[in-house]
Parts: C-alpha cells; structure tokens; sequence
C-alpha cells in the first residue's frame, strides 16, 4: 500500500478551560451561496412538516429507560 | 492475528402512540406482531427465542451476578427471529432489532438500514390494525433514537468479535479514548443537556444523545451509571476462543456514513487492540469527565487531560488513531476487516476528520450532529427564536421520526452508501458471510420445524422426540459457501439433518 500523507493538524485552534480562541469565518463564496439556497429549501419543508404543536409534543414525549 | 472482526448492531427504538392508548409495551408488541403477522402466512407457528443461553450476568472481569440480580424475565413479551437472520423483540418498553451478524461495516449499514425499513413496515401495518380498531385515525411512531429529553435512554449498541485470550484491562484502557471521542464524527446531536444541575442553556446543543448518561469507566450495568466500556460477557459463541464486545456508548445514527464509520472505525481500533499495535498514547486521564466534555463542545476546540499529563483535543486524539490505523494497515492489512471496505474505512476517516476541523459544515452530509445543527440553527434564525423554544428540541426529535413523510433526516441531504434495492433484500434475506446466513435460510425454508432459534443454535422439531438441537457456536461457519447448496437441496430439515451428519 502506498504511503498516505496525512494533512498535519495544524490548523485547529485549542482551547483549555482558561481560553477560547474563536475560528476564523468562512469567505463567502458561489458555493455558500448554493449551500444557503439548498438551506432555504430544507427549512421550508421543515415548516411544512414540523409538529404543529412543538410544546405538547416535546413535553409529552416520555420514553421508558432502556439499556 | 486479528480475528475478523464479526460484528452486529442492536438498536432500541423509541415509540409512542397517537389516537389510542399510548401505553410502550403493548404498542411494541403490536408493532412487531403486526409485521410478523403480515409478512408470514397464518399457519405458520410462531419461532420463539430460545432463551437456554443467556447470560447476561456474566462480567468479563471473571465473576458473574446472577446470584445478586435477579434474572430478566422477558419470556412473557414479543420476541421472533426473522427470515434475514435478525431478532425482533420487545425489550422492556421498546421496540428493539438486533442485526444479524456482518462481517463488515458495509454489511452492518445495509442490515441496520433494513431495521429501520422493518420499522417502517410495522408502523404501517400496526396502525392500520390500530384504526380499525379503534374510533378514528390512530398511529403508532417510532423514533431510532436514544433520549427523550426527560432524563431517560435507551441504547443503540454494537457488538464485535474478539480473541478470547486479548486481556481485558487492555481492552478498557486502550478502546476508551476512542469511545470518548469518535463522537465528533459519530455523534447524533442533541438539543438541551440532561445532566442534573446544569441549566438547558449553558449546553444549547451538544454532540451526543448519550453522553450525559455515562458515569463509570467500566461496569455491567446497562439501564443506570451506564459505564463508557460494558463488561458484559456473553460471548453466544464459544467462550474458549471468542469474545463478545458488548458496546454501549454509541449513539444511533440516521446518516449511513456515520454508521459506516461508527463500525467501521470501532473494529479497526479493535483489531489494533488485539494485535497489541495501538498502545498508551492516548489513554485518558478522567474518561468519564471527558465524554461530556468532549459532547458539551461542537466547536470541537475544548482539550480533555491524558493520563501523562498532555492535553489534547478530541479531534487531535482520533487523528492519533488514524495515524496508528494506517501504520496497522501497512503492517498487518485489513483482511479482518474486509479487503476493500477497510481501506474505504480509513479514507473516509480522514475525510470527515479533515472536514471537521477545516469547515464543520463540509460534512453535513454525512456526520449526524452537524446535519442536525445546520437545521436546528437554520431553523432559529429564520422564525427569529431562542435557543430553549420546544420547536428546536421538535426538531431534535423529528430528526429520528421514522415516518417518511414526516422523518427530517431523510430530508437533510444525508449521502448514502447503500443501494435502495439492497436494502429492501436485506429485509428478508440474511447475509453470506456469518452463521446468520444458516439461521435465516432455515427460517425461511423450513419455519414449521423450527421450535426456537437463538444466536448460537437451532432447534429442529423432526416429527418425533428428541427435539434436535443444532449448536452454531462458530460465528463464521453457516455461511453461504458452506451450507448454501446443502440447503437448496434439503427440502426438510429432517433432510437437512440427515446431510449435516451428526
């Protein structure tokens, strides 16, 4: 099997409980512009379909525990 | 040399019920009596489990319970074998399916795959049954996840084949790190935190259904202070050579990536465990800790200690693993874990782990958490709502709805992996590579001389006493090239007896 270079991970920023450093944001982009229209979409069905009444249907919703 | 790494995955469903009585028990039994009932002709009989070898007391440790705990009397409730070699059963107050046995991470996604169509199944026919007999419409709902925002869970377990002589301490230890953190890629998401004494918003979402239910490293408890690692031993195999891992700790997954890589990933690092090529690296300083600090953190930027002291983040520890993968890969191969399918594990590990550390939102299609969250956060912008509005935990929940006209995850644009046509095969069929491959070509075959079937045996009803009980104590014999044609021409299972010799 060939050799796989794996990317170093020398972008990810740490945080300990003392500091958070914040992740810089994306460019906007083409793409971003797609993705935000594919959003559009699945956020409109979600209207459609979502439980009308979200409050009794979360507060009722009550499983045994199982394993 | 590792053994093939044999595994399985049995999912807990959670259930409710509108328009009629919304009581767990009796609509689980209608639900999997419903499906039986359709899908097999009246005469036949129903094939009970066989319960002679359970023991779910038995802990790995070299002790066993039974004589503390009381046994679990499940006999009473719903529980068939089905023709695609899987359990189909009521487990307390859930519907539950346990996969037959694959023999790779593909196979378990295309078997769980068909679980959850089983389900879909069910619901239809158990609300049809369900109506007509009650005043209007009523429905039975099923959900493949495992929390109900209330303070209870229910799992989602995997199991995997291993050397009985790989010592258990090393077990624990070394597959710790990655069950604390392979849930940034294996992750469902959860809206809202259920550990006691902390409020709702300083955890608005997290990475796991489950996390917050673990308290104890190791341990054989399963319904309370759920251990990261169960020592639950009850190999359903023979014990000499084989052990069973019994996995808790993972979420279900909607995503058939992320279950592919949940599996996939697991017995690699299992694999490297046996052969004694993973080491300390990476062991944890404070596991349980971890697990729901690692969770509490989507920016996946939060470090957890090592037991030498390092720190380190999640993401860092599971690019250690991968590193490791490929050294054991180069070393040893990934034949335990199938020629093609474990090269295409690991690529897809690098894969979701590059994408989550360059740009979460690249790899909604595949990881649970992330596609979840791009709703629940999409969803709080467009109508303008705080984070705790039961609409967020709403989605949450519909996420998992197996409905199709209601279910969010079929909506999400979740990549897939498995063809749809394989999938609706592997409902009734079992697969070639395992003893599933016996038990459910029997089923189908010969169900009126079948008096019960379990894991690791078949009892065959021949027309005369005794009844014949046929012992399947190797998980990788009954498969298709074993015993395929010795089916196809038995037309009995007295037939299928007599050939089979002793």
């Amino acid at each position: 099997m060939a050799e796989q270079t794996r990317k170093q991970k020398t972008t990810t920023s740490r945080t300990t409980d003392d500091e958070v450093i914040e992740d810089a944001a994306p460019a906007a982009s083409e793409s971003g512009e797609k993705l935000k229209a594919e959003l559009d979409d699945l956020l409109d069905e979600i209207d459609e379909v979502l439980e009308t009444n979200a409050e009794d249907f979360v507060k009722s919703y009550v499983q045994k525990g199982g394993q | 040399m590792a053994l093939p790494k044999v595994c399985g995955i049995e999912t807990e469903y959670g259930i409710l019920v509108r328009g009629a009585e919304n009581n767990p028990v009796s609509a689980s039994s209608l639900l999997i009596n419903a499906y039986i009932a359709a899908t097999t002709s009246p005469q036949r009989g129903r094939v009970g489990w066989d319960f002679d070898d359970e023991h779910p007391a038995n802990d790995a440790r070299g002790f066993s319970l039974d004589d503390i705990i009381a046994p679990e009397i499940e006999t009473t409730l719903v529980n068939a074998v089905l023709t695609n070699g899987a359990r189909y059963y009521v487990d307390h107050a859930h519907p539950e399916i346990s996969t037959p046995e694959v023999s790779t991470a593909l196979e378990a996604v295309r078997w769980d795959r068909a679980a959850e169509e089983i389900i879909r199944r069910s619901m239809v026919h158990a609300s049809a049954k369900l109506s007509a007999g009650s005043a209007g419409q009523a429905e039975v709902i099923v959900h493949k996840n495992n929390s109900d925002g209330k303070g209870n869970s229910y799992g989602c377990h995997e199991n995997y084949l291993l050397a009985r002589e790989t010592p258990f301490g090393r077990i624990v230890a070394q597959v710790t790190p990655h069950f604390v953190t392979r849930q940034i890629f294996t992750g469902a998401g959860k809206v809202g935190c259920e550990l006691p004494g902390v409020p709702n918003d300083h955890v608005p979402y997290q990475l796991s259904q489950r996390a917050d239910f673990f308290e104890e490293e190791v341990g054989l408890e399963t319904t309370l202070k759920r251990p990261i690692v169960n020592t639950r031993d009850e190999p359903h195999c023979d014990a000499q050579k084989y052990r069973r891992l019994h996995v808790i700790v993972g979420d279900a997954n909607m995503s058939e990536v992320a279950t592919y890589l949940k599996v996939g990933t697991t017995a690699i690092v299992l694999a490297m465990i046996e052969d004694d090529a993973l080491g300390d690296d990476w062991l944890l300083g404070n596991p349980v800790s971890a697990i729901r600090q690692v969770s509490h953190d989507p920016t996946l930027t939060r470090t957890i200690p090592l037991r030498d002291g390092r720190r380190a983040t999640a993401l860092e520890i599971q690019w250690g693993l991968l590193e490791r993968a490929h050294k054991y890969e180069q070393l040893h191969g990934l034949a335990c874990v199938g020629e093609g399918v474990g090269p295409d594990v690991l690529r897809r590990w690098e894969q979701v782990l590059t994408g989550l550390e360059h740009d979460p939102e690249s790899v909604a299609s595949i990881v649970d958490w992330v596609a979840k969250q791009r709703l629940v956060d999409g969803y709080a912008e467009r109508h303008r709502i705080e984070s705790g509005s039961p609409r967020l935990k709403a989605i949450d929940l519909q996420y998992h709805d197996l409905r199709p006209d209601k279910g969010l995850a079929g909506r999400a644009g979740l990549e897939t992996i498995v063809d749809p046509a394989e999938v609706d095969e592997a409902v009734s069929k079992p697969p070639t590579t395992t003893r599933a491959y016996f038990r459910g070509r029997c089923l189908d075959k010969y169900p009126d001389e079948i008096v019960a079937a379990n894991w690791d045996s078949i009892v065959f009803d021949v027309g005369r006493e005794p009844l014949r009980r046929v012992p399947m104590m190797e998980p990788l014999r009954g498969t298709a090239d074993h015993v395929a044609r010795l089916i196809d021409e038995s037309d009995s299972a007295v037939e299928l007896l007599e050939r089979l010799g002793s």
